[in-house]
């Protein structure tokens, strides 16, 4: 079944037309409402009117997390406050958190998104649908909420955690469908062993997980715990949140409702626009956004898109498993981190700029981040007790600047290795590209 | 009258302490005491060397982290007990022992204590007011 079938099996020229009447509407827009467009783009001396087609989006300079952080709060919105019905917005792990606005018309779509997803997966009128997702500044547990209200289906705002009152619900309310990250579902249905209970008993038949790196192994390892297909959704707070891209039936590759989200892939070091079919970053801008119109967002994402048809008979183009960055960030157990973030712990920690080096594994199924830091004169002692609270005053510092607990790890100076030029400061072991 | 002792930081792992004492023997160092302080992890190796200064160096050399520490060497009987009795001395005037290491040498029926506390200078003080020898440097550099 096809949620909006008009829409999803429109054909490449009625969306591009489609297209660019949005773009053209959303450029000026922006330009003509929100400051920071303006000023940028008469610096550069492109107006609304020199979008006359799709390809002249590549005129429009970037918009960059930097850029919507300095603009923190509210000063992307293009509509007054008494127009914004809902506020979200990214932790803010690594400085100013991203706000997103929503009018009425933007959670209406962000719900259509969602629902096509969910009709993608089979949910309809009659599931029950119980959300792991986190209800709260986090995108992730409403933007599933309004979805799941658009589609009919009754849906269990659990959110994360509570692991054993989880696999109670899902046996007493006979939930059908489940939202959750990979490494959640996966301890989700370990608990429910350890207690006896097989997740193949249950009644899942549609698994939608995101909001971690993935691979094709995990999602195999999914599937067979829970007896039941999973598939991805991808998202980005900046943009809405989750809906940018979700997988159908067809499990190859996620749909981008492309009415609703115009995706590019650029070369991240020249930033050159590539083809379909090649590797690259992904680069969104909002074609139907009222309050918080983001045009051009660099999302950082490696991944790459293709406009072939899809078994499903969707036309909307699809991009691949997300497999990297472009940039060092890492998510460790769905929480983002930078090893900006990590520098700044050390700093608080010990006054000085240690080496370091993150090393990201996944022993069973459960994320660890351990940080080897080369100890210094300013940190070294000769009492044990002296070195002990060095190690946990670490500890406690990363826990504050990232949110997660890290193994520290004190190795002798010089033992890292060195880079020329800029550092490799991740080791990620995971496996997940 | 304190001594100088190296404190090396380590990794507890395999071969780590064999590095540094290669470097000294290479340099001609000779060690006269040693003790570990060791974690799962990492380690404090503190030594006694009869060149101090030039075993820093060479260690620094050598990337490692060395910090000179200054500890007390006390002389004390080699029996039953002569050991207590200079703990009590320190006890008795609430002084923290952070750490000691002993060994006896050719001086027959004496032995050798070297310990750092939270505060050298009174230790030193209170264990001569108790008829307790505090031994010279260089006593224990030459050894």
């Amino acid at each position: 079944m096809i949620w909006n079938e008009e829409i999803e099996t429109m054909s490449r020229q009625d969306l591009e037309e489609l297209q660019l009447k949005k773009l053209q509407k959303t450029v000026k827009q922006a330009f003509d409402k929100i400051p920071y467009y303006n000023k940028k783009y008469s610096a550069l001396e492109v107006y609304p009117e020199d979008i006359e087609t799709l390809k002249d989006i590549e005129k429009l300079p970037f918009i960059t997390k930097d850029d919507l952080r300095e603009s923190y709060p509210f000063g992307l919105f293009a509509v007054d406050i008494k127009d914004i019905k809902e506020l979200h917005s990214s932790s803010g792990t690594t400085g100013k958190p991203v706000v997103s606005g929503y009018t009425e018309k933007d959670l209406d779509t962000w719900a259509e998104t969602i629902a096509r997803g969910l009709t993608m997966m089979g949910i309809g009128e009659e599931d029950i649908l119980q959300n792991t997702h986190g209800y709260g500044m986090f995108t992730g547990g409403f933007g599933v909420h309004y979805g799941s209200h658009k589609v009919g289906a009754a849906i269990i705002p659990i959110s994360t955690g509570q692991t054993r009152r989880q696999i109670e619900i899902m046996q007493d309310f006979g939930t059908t469908g489940l939202i959750f990250t990979p490494s959640y579902g996966i301890h989700l249905a370990e608990v429910a062993i350890e207690d006896g209970i097989d997740p193949k008993d249950l009644n899942i038949k549609a698994i939608g997980f995101g909001a971690e790196m993935w691979t094709e192994e995990i999602r195999q390892k999914v599937e067979d715990l829970y007896g039941a297909k999973a598939y991805n959704i991808y998202g980005l707070t900046e943009l809405m949140g989750p809906g940018v891209g979700i997988e159908c039936e067809a499990q190859n590759g996620l749909h981008i409702p492309e009415d609703i989200y115009y995706p590019e892939i650029i070369d991240p070091n020249t930033q050159e626009v590539l083809g379909p079919n090649q590797k690259g970053e992904l680069v969104l801008t909002n074609l139907e956004r009222e309050g918080m119109p983001v045009i051009r967002f660099r999302t950082k994402d490696l991944t790459e898109i293709t406009y072939e048809k899809c078994d499903c008979g969707r036309t909307h183009g699809r991009i691949s498993r997300i497999t990297g960055r472009s940039d060092d960030m890492i998510k460790v157990k769905g929480v983002a981190i930078f090893p900006s973030q990590i520098e700044k712990a050390l700093l608080n920690a010990g006054d000085v700029e240690p080496h370091y080096m993150i090393i990201v594994t996944r022993p069973e199924t459960l994320d660890k981040i351990e940080i080897k830091v080369e100890i210094s004169e300013d940190i070294f002692f000769d009492g044990v007790k002296e070195m002990v609270s060095i190690k946990e005053r670490i500890e406690k510092s990363v826990e504050n600047e990232t949110g997660i607990r890290a193994k520290i790890t004190l190795v002798e100076p010089k033992s890292l290795p060195r880079f020329e030029g800029k550092a490799k400061r991740v080791i990620d072991e995971r496996d997940l590209h | 009258m304190k001594i100088k002792q190296l404190s090396i930081f380590l990794q507890n792992k395999i071969g780590s302490l064999s590095n540094p004492l290669n470097i000294l023997s290479e340099e001609n160092i000779n060690i006269r005491a040693l003790s570990m302080a060791d974690t799962s992890e990492f380690c404090i190796l503190r030594l006694v060397v009869d060149n101090p200064d030039k075993g820093k160096k060479v260690l620094e050399n050598n990337d490692f982290l060395v910090k000179l520490t200054e500890i007390i060497g006390v002389e004390m009987n080699d029996t039953p007990g002569g050991l207590t009795n200079v703990l009590k001395i320190l006890k008795n005037n609430n002084i923290d022992l952070e750490y000691l290491y002993a060994f006896t040498h050719e001086k027959i029926g004496k032995a050798i204590l070297l310990i750092h506390t939270n505060d050298n200078d009174k230790s030193i003080e209170v264990l001569k007011n108790n008829n307790t020898e505090v031994i010279s440097p260089e006593e224990v550099y030459n050894l």
